[in-house]
């Protein structure tokens, strides 16, 4: 494994990218190995896209440069597609099957792509996982534990530089006791999607 | 609380704004002051979140914090305790600085007592901002001493340090950073919080009057005081080389988070060369600076926006004398514009240095995507307000606006902003408008923004009897910048009860005539009160009171009441296109055959949109 490890975490504004970006940071530190983290505040956060990027090892830039993500996750199809300039052919790009519709389709006559298409365009440039985050975030109990889902899916394909026990502590120990089960479940949820691709 | 932990040696991820505040605690601040503004907004919040989290403990906390009404007061009030002998904190943004300029530019003359600190966080590629200014010139406009950090750590340990620079110098600094530095998360190392100092005490000294006089004399003083201070930044750890190989002829200059960027370009190049990082940058060490001038064949300039050190190297080179080579902005290498990040300057170091550039150049997706800007909420009130403006005003009327979420109403289909330049601007360019035009004028601000700088163009207007209708919307927060307090909450920032400020006693007592308060979430009688505010001839203000829908559900969900969600009965739905078309919710969507529908994820049950269907189709879920 390389010294440095790149994660890109997107997704739209409300969908909790930003805290999953903190939590896989805070999980870095856990492990013990340097870690730099870039968020998007302000403007951003109402219902746009949104990116974060998570960088691990021996890194000095929190930015990631392109073609050297380890991986890219996202709450939603096209917004994988939106960064995947992140990707090489070795990246693997997990992303939620479910589309967000912005609101520039309905009133600002944009057009939103078929999905089988930016699934297509995603696989030939990188290594693509498809997961129902929103479903198994629902059948955990609750749909806001997307985020926890994504990050479950993140620790199955084997690029993090440390165990996802280690992510999977850092999880419960940053959300209210009374969601730990919730949470844990939305956690599992995305590992076992993973393993049953 | 993980940032105020007591343990020393202790490592945490802090976010660059929370690392500040952390930096200020262990340096033992006494009064900490701030407007909130991104990428600013954290090291504020940090301080509030604190306050009241200590006052839930029983605690109370060893310094004073306040969101101030702009940023020229809060500048004044920290100013103020420090000439009492206390360490103070002042933040914004970085068009903050152009309020607090007039404070600021005299302040560097009187000098200060306590350290004070003054943070400007500015915004490469304006990410939350109307401008991408460069507030390095603000220390070179001034002469105030500067620092620029280039991660967290550093971060918290320029804001801890600062204080005894800016004591021994008698002046405050200015801390510059940028939003990749105030939103980028790292990990701190922590060392003691320190005491506070407790209350000050104010010396008496004419030299604190600034006449003309006192102004002469304090001119020359200042220059000396920039003198002594490039004596630190000669010896300043933050002002150092990082050698990156061999030893070589190729010198890098670079400060903030784009060193960020070098030293792994410079690695992922392999080339060998000297990296200058400034982490003082004014006054610049220019001993430390001529002995790279001299080393060098070459040096490269790597700084974002305007050519700062690029044009002072130019400068000191000239003066020695020297055939240094100095690429960057001029040689057409680096630009003015915008963010930088690692493919840009591992690029143009690429180019400069004749090697092979390892990052491939990424190749665009060939599915055209559509765009998803940041919109205002489903269930937003200024969205209920907008549509009910847009049901009375004629055609040609202009919507001047302002800073806040309500800016995003610029977006179609509601299309309500026509001209912004800087806070408090509605209310100004309304009057002008009135002077230059026959149209109809509706302009719209935010209560916070109505406090920050709103009123004296109210008064304006009220004097020169302009014919402008001028809507405050009230929504009993700062919204935008993270639903901060200001003078019309009944809570300040330490979380302690405050005196409540209502908008329309104080536009009363401007000497406006016609007032209406009117509740957005009743579209019919808010387009009414405008229509009476359109009618009247003189200056009418309308305050759209109505709490910001994120705070009112975030109040719900803590009381245990739900939130409804809403629903589109297909049978009454007649496809008018209204809810979509005009009102413009983010929640509706269009399914198969042009259905409209509600998507329950998005929807914040603000019921707005059952008032505006012609054809009674949208009602209250049962359920959930
Ligand atoms: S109730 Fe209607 S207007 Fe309000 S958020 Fe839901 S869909 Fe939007
Ligand atoms: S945060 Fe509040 S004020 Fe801002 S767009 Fe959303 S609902 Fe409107």
């Amino acid at each position: 494994m390389s010294s440095k490890t790149s994660i890109v975490l997107t997704g739209v504004g409300g969908h909790g990218v930003i805290t999953a970006a903190n939590i896989l940071g805070k999980a870095t530190v856990n492990a013990d190995v340097n870690v730099y983290v870039s968020e998007v505040h302000g403007m951003a956060q109402r219902g746009g896209s949104v990116i974060c990027t998570v960088r691990m090892g021996d890194v000095s830039s929190p930015l990631v440069a392109s073609g050297t993500a380890d991986a890219i996750i996202s709450t939603e199809p096209i917004e994988a597609l939106r960064y995947i300039r992140y990707a090489s052919k070795n990246t693997k790009v997990i992303t939620d099957v479910n589309p967000v519709i912005p609101f520039t389709v309905a009133v600002g006559g944009e057009e939103y792509p078929n999905l089988e298409e930016v699934f297509k365009e995603i696989n030939s440039r990188a290594k693509l996982y498809k997961i129902d985050a929103l479903k198994i975030a629902e059948d955990s109990g609750a749909i806001i534990t997307k985020n926890i889902v994504m990050l479950g899916a993140l620790a199955a394909v084997d690029v993090l530089p440390f165990k996802s026990d280690i992510l999977f502590e850092t999880i419960l120990d940053n959300v209210p006791t009374k969601y730990g089960k919730i949470n844990e479940k939305a956690f599992k949820g995305g590992i076992d999607a993973i393993k049953s691709i | 609380m993980d940032i105020i932990d007591e343990k020393p040696e202790k490592t945490i991820l802090l976010l660059g704004n929370e690392a500040i505040t952390r930096g200020a605690l262990e340096a033992g601040i006494d009064v900490a002051t701030a407007y909130p503004g991104t990428p600013s907004s954290e090291i504020a919040d940090a301080f509030s979140a604190i306050a009241k989290y200590l006052k839930k403990k029983g605690e109370k906390p060893s310094f004073y914090f306040e969101y101030s009404i702009n940023e020229k007061v809060a500048l004044e009030v920290a100013a103020a305790a420090s000439f009492s002998g206390l360490r103070a904190l002042t933040c914004m943004k970085h068009v903050g600085l152009n309020v607090a300029s007039d404070a600021f530019m005299t302040y560097l003359y009187v000098g200060c007592r306590g350290g004070h600190i003054i943070i400007t966080a500015d915004d490469p590629y304006c990410h939350s901002s109307q401008n991408e200014q460069d507030n390095r010139y603000f220390a070179l406009f001034g002469s105030a001493p500067m620092l620029e950090p280039t991660t967290p750590q550093e971060a918290k340990e320029m804001a801890r340090l600062g204080f005894e620079i800016s004591e021994e110098l008698h002046s405050p600094i200015l801390l510059r950073t940028t939003t990749r530095l105030n939103h980028a998360r790292g990990a701190v190392n922590l060392k003691k919080l320190k005491k506070s100092r407790g209350k000050g005490h104010f010396e008496k000294s004419p030299m604190l009057v600034t006449t003309p006089a006192v102004a002469r004399a304090r001119h020359p003083e200042l220059l000396k005081m920039m003198e002594r201070a490039e004596k630190i930044s000669e010896k300043s750890p933050f002002n150092e080389i990082v050698a990156i190989g061999k030893t070589s002829k190729i010198g890098i200059v670079t400060s903030g988070v784009s060193f960020n960027y070098v030293k792994e370009a410079v690695e992922d190049l392999r080339v060998d060369a000297k990296i200058l990082k400034l982490g003082m940058t004014n006054p610049l060490p220019r001993k430390m600076c001529g002995k790279l001038i001299k080393a060098c064949e070459q040096i490269i300039i790597v700084e974002e926006l305007e050519p700062f050190l690029e044009n002072q190297f130019k400068a000191m080179a000239y003066d020695m004398e020297s055939s240094v080579k100095i690429f960057g902005k001029s040689t057409g290498h680096f630009s003015r514009l915008y963010e930088y990040n690692p493919d840009i300057v591992t690029d143009a170091l690429s180019k400069i240095l004749k090697v092979k550039n390892p990052i491939s150049k990424p190749i665009d997706y060939k599915i055209k995507l559509p765009s998803r800007p940041p919109t205002l909420c489903p269930g937003c009130p200024h969205r209920a307000t907008y549509f009910a403006v847009k049901k009375v005003a004629p055609k040609e009327t202009i919507y001047p606006t302002d800073i806040g979420c309500y800016t995003l109403g610029k977006a179609p289909p509601l299309e309500m902003a026509d001209l912004l330049l800087c806070m408090g601007s509605n209310a100004g360019t309304a009057c002008g408008l009135a002077v230059s035009t026959d149209q109809k004028i509706i302009s719209f601000m935010g209560d916070s923004t109505f406090f920050h700088s709103g009123i004296p163009p109210i008064i304006d207007a009220v004097h020169h009897k302009r014919d402008v209708v001028i809507t405050v919307l009230d929504n009993r927060t700062t919204a935008m910048t993270g639903h901060q307090p200001h003078p019309g909450t009944d809570f300040d920032g330490m979380g302690n009860p405050a005196k409540k400020i209502l908008v329309e006693e104080v536009v009363k007592g401007c000497g406006v005539e016609h007032i209406e308060v009117t509740n957005p979430s009743d579209i019919k009688g808010t387009a009414e009160a405008f229509k009476r505010a359109l009618d009247f001839k003189g200056p009418a203000v309308v305050v759209s009171k109505a709490p910001c829908i994120l705070l009112e559900n975030r109040a719900k969900r803590k009381a245990g009441k739900k939130i409804p969600t809403y629903t589109i009965d297909q049978e009454k739905c007649k496809q008018c296109n209204i809810c979509i078309g005009k009102f413009g919710c983010p929640a509706f969507y269009y399914g198969e055959n042009g259905t409209v529908h509600i998507d329950e994820q998005q929807c914040n049950g603000c019921g707005d949109c059952v008032q505006i269907c012609p054809f009674d189709a949208i009602s209250e879920k049962e359920e959930k």
